[in-house]
């Protein structure tokens, strides 16, 4: 079960979790190609991991350019905010075609990995 | 002083010459706003491909040629009907999917081949097994440098559609269609990967990932894993139809089987 989201305007006030993020921990999420994976399409400050996609906009400076809330909602279903978006809900499970039986009916992260990414996030705000 | 000079000036001329022949080789990989996956690969990757001798795919071409003329016991060999492949094969796999009038549905190369084997009291070859692939591979090579032409209309049309639908299709727990990496990013980079058309002109591929041979249907559902979607088996209708479309799209290119890809 997912934890229900509330979304104003283009954000998510409300966190998903009480336990504060974990930027630490939210930082080796991105980085790992099998789970956050966000250097596939995005670029991050991330020296130990120098290459990265540019499918997706560049992340350098985002903490300074979004807000916690702008970018919780960016991560739990980017497709609300922007249904054009090719980047995938990474906490969603409903409304997917035919999604591996392995992977099914669980979102792409966990409830507090969303919450570490998003307090990692925020601490990105210069080049 | 005089001669380092001389001699950079006809290394630059020589160099420009370079430059100028490989984008006229590129050239012939294009079709219209079609890029085959030839282009964007390395120019070793390249090499690697156009040179017959260092081509690994080609080892299942001459396989294919050797099972071409060997009788099953009871039946034919391909050549026993066929005769020489290079005259009988040349532009089939230009044509594939193509509509059965037997099945009566859209058929690819390697169900052709395997069509033909039934005939002749002959299990059919395993996907993905080095018979079937050798003898896709000769077939497919027999047309090498033909422009890709499949029939779409008549009987082929509603296999054409479901093709279509099934490449615009978003699909997995990432939520992506083929359309959205191969229409909407092409040039775009995944990491250190650079996206293609997804041209299917080259199959089966060698593909340097796998170290092995593979067929359009293994890349399409290795595709599908990718998004972490559930594939459909190896010569389901799903990916005949998707081929078929895929093929379409790169109407015009040129047939470069064994292609070697990433």
């Amino acid at each position: 079960m997912l934890v229900p989201v509330t979304v104003v305007a283009d954000g998510i006030p409300q966190p998903l979790m009480d336990k504060p993020g974990d930027a630490r921990r939210g930082r080796v999420i991105a980085a790992n190609s099998d789970r956050g994976n966000c250097l596939i399409c995005h670029a991050l400050p991330i020296a130990e991991a120098p290459v990265f996609g540019d499918l997706g906009p560049d992340l350098r400076g985002v903490g300074s350019r979004l807000s916690a809330a702008q970018i919780r909602l960016r991560l739990v279903d980017p497709k609300r905010q922007n249904p054009d978006t090719i980047m995938p809900a990474y906490y969603r499970t409903e409304g997917l075609y035919r999604v591996a039986r392995a992977y099914a009916g669980q979102p792409m992260l966990a409830a507090q990995d969303i919450e570490d990414i998003v307090a990692y996030l925020k601490t990105v705000t210069g080049e | 002083m005089k001669r380092p000079l001389a001699v950079s000036v006809v290394g630059l001329l020589l160099a420009a010459a370079g430059i100028a022949a490989a984008q006229q080789d590129l050239a012939a990989y294009v079709s219209g706003d079609r890029r085959s996956g030839f282009t964007f690969l390395a120019p070793e990757t390249r090499a690697l491909q156009t040179d017959e001798f260092r081509n690994p795919g080609m080892l299942w071409v001459e396989e294919g040629e050797r099972l071409w003329s060997v009788a099953p016991p009871g039946g034919q060999s391909c050549a026993g009907c066929h005769k020489d492949a290079a005259v009988s094969m040349k532009g089939v796999a230009a044509s594939y999917p193509a509509y059965d009038e037997e099945q009566k549905h859209v058929i690819n190369l390697e169900q052709q081949i395997n069509q033909c084997r039934g005939r002749q009291k002959q299990p059919a070859l395993a996907w993905e097994s080095r018979e079937l692939l050798a003898l896709t591979a000769y077939v497919g090579r027999q047309s090498l440098g033909m422009p890709v032409a499949v029939k779409i209309d008549g009987p082929a049309a509603q296999s054409f559609a479901r093709g279509k639908e099934e490449y615009e299709m978003r699909r997995g727990q990432l939520d992506l269609s083929c359309a959205a990496c191969h229409e909407s990013q092409v040039g775009a980079k995944l990491r250190a990967e650079v996206i293609s058309q997804g041209q299917m002109n080259g199959f089966p591929i060698y593909r340097q990932l796998w170290q092995t041979m593979g067929s359009s249907h293994r890349m399409i559902a290795w595709c599908n894993e990718a998004v972490r979607a559930e594939t459909y088996p190896a010569g389901s209708q799903e990916y005949v139809d998707l081929e078929l479309y895929a093929k379409w799209r790169g109407r015009g290119l040129p047939v470069e089987t064994p292609a070697v890809r990433r």
